[in-house]
């Protein structure tokens, strides 16, 4: 998977769980949760749809690591290699 | 039509899902209900066969208003309704405005106009005559009323409006009637968040828990020992068997709403969540069954990570008690003569005085907080 899809495909789960957000102009160092207003809910909610869609598990130590856009990509890419 | 919350004054009925003859039995969903909650499916409350749709589609009713006849199996008639009190609608039924067109003097209009204005309430002083002389004449005042009609569908208000209303409503009926009274304590969470995180590690994603499900837990096993803070307050306290938890869900487009988590007590934490991961997402869709909008018996509002520590809520009549918890954050914590830093929750309890007193307030919350050091035990 590249780079692009995997922005791709977490813009598209976050407009799911946000639908009134632009995900799509998020920067690489905003907070995401913080810049699209998404609570813990829809949080685990994300990270429920990363692990289905993306077959990411996240485990709950790794919040951290996953916050903003480029944190989040290099995350998966890690995971994926 | 059942009320789904002290605010509802009014629902139309979308959609019948049954017709006379069919068979019902108690929790099927009969009719979708337009409100200004979204579309509600309605469900029926007694067993037997419909017998009779009194109600059209697309027909607005006030709330108390009798929807259908379901004979019982001994041809025993109920009225599905029967339980619901109306005193709401006579309370606040609007007198519609009927607007009396005066002709002030010196306005030349022919006699069809005028009597034409008079009957679609048109005021004459802001139509422009066409005829000699500046006349108002038929053809002025029908395209005053064209006019008129296309601004009223301009008005049409949209969903988070309605929902505005619905909570400024509830909210005013509440601050004016509810003599409140507020507590406040602080719990230590380092075991709770502890036990939590265990907890996860043996879960799969799917099946991870968030801390609210604790703390909801924690209130409702705290409403066993003080049962006079789950009830209705209407000419005095009326107990509810059932804990029922009203939880506040914020929509992102502004605007709560407040689903019903039936019989908390009785929900093992893993059942609690899954009824969280179904409810959360219907309320913010709003598609909500009328028993999960109406049948709360009181309300947690949970600010959740990020936000301030401390929520006094106000209170959700004909409700008794809101318990509010802030965020989770890190505070100096005195325990044992030593000093140390812990994460803190803080946690409020508004009450209805009439129903209480600050003792019994006090109880339940130091239950709820003895509950959170013994997670394990929820």
């Amino acid at each position: 998977m590249t780079e692009e899809e995997i922005k791709k495909t977490i813009f598209k789960l976050l407009k799911q769980i946000a639908p009134d957000t632009e995900p799509e102009q998020l920067q690489p160092d905003d907070n995401i949760r913080l810049k699209l207003e998404i609570d813990s809910f829809d949080a685990l909610r994300f990270i429920v749809e990363l692990d289905e869609q993306l077959g990411v598990e996240t485990p709950e130590q790794d919040y951290g690591k996953i916050a903003t856009l480029r944190s989040l990509v290099n995350y998966i890419m890690e995971k994926k290699k | 039509m059942p009320s789904l919350g002290a605010d509802m004054e009014a629902g139309t009925l979308c959609e019948w899902l049954v017709k006379p003859g069919d068979k019902v039995k108690r929790g099927d969903i009969i009719a979708v209900v337009d409100t200004q909650k979204g579309l509600i499916d309605i469900e029926v409350f007694d067993e037997g066969t419909i017998s009779e749709l009194l109600i059209k589609e697309n027909e607005k009713v006030p709330v108390g208003t009798v929807m259908a006849f379901i004979s019982s199996d001994k041809e025993r008639i109920i009225e599905k309704e029967e339980k619901i009190p109306a005193k709401s609608i006579a309370e606040k039924k609007e007198i519609e405005k009927i607007i009396v067109a005066e002709i002030p003097h010196g306005i030349k209009a022919s006699t069809l106009a005028k009597k034409m204005a008079a009957e679609k309430g048109i005021d004459l002083t802001t139509v422009k005559g066409s005829g000699e002389g500046g006349a108002i004449t038929k053809k002025d005042v029908e395209q005053a009323i064209v006019e008129k009609i296309a601004s009223k569908e301009e008005k049409k208000i949209t969903a988070s409006e309605s929902i505005r209303m619905a909570v400024a409503s509830a909210m005013s009926k509440s601050n004016r009637e509810i003599p409140h009274y507020y507590l406040e304590t602080k719990v230590d969470m380092s075991k709770a968040l502890a036990w939590l995180s265990e907890a996860n590690k043996q879960r799969s994603v799917k099946k991870r828990l968030l801390p609210v499900v604790v703390l909801l837990k924690a209130v409702a096993k705290a409403l066993t020992e003080e049962p006079d803070l789950n009830g209705y307050w209407d000419n005095g306290l009326q107990q509810k068997k059932d804990i029922n938890i009203g939880f506040v869900v914020s929509l992102r487009t502004g605007g709560v709403m407040i689903p019903a988590i039936h019989n908390v007590d009785k929900k093992t934490i893993d059942e609690l969540m899954a009824s969280m991961n179904d409810i959360i997402p219907r309320a913010r869709t709003m598609k909500l069954r009328s028993s999960e909008l109406s049948e709360s018996t009181i309300t947690v509002t949970n600010l959740g990570e990020g936000n301030v520590e401390t929520v006094y809520g106000v209170i959700y009549p004909p409700q008794v008690a809101i318990v509010g918890f802030g965020s989770i954050t890190d505070q100096p914590w005195a325990e044992m003569g030593m000093l140390d830093v812990r994460p803190v929750l803080t946690i409020t309890l508004s009450a209805d005085h009439r129903a209480t007193d600050g003792a019994t307030g006090s109880r339940f919350l130091m239950a709820v907080k003895n509950y959170l050091q013994k997670p394990e035990s929820l």
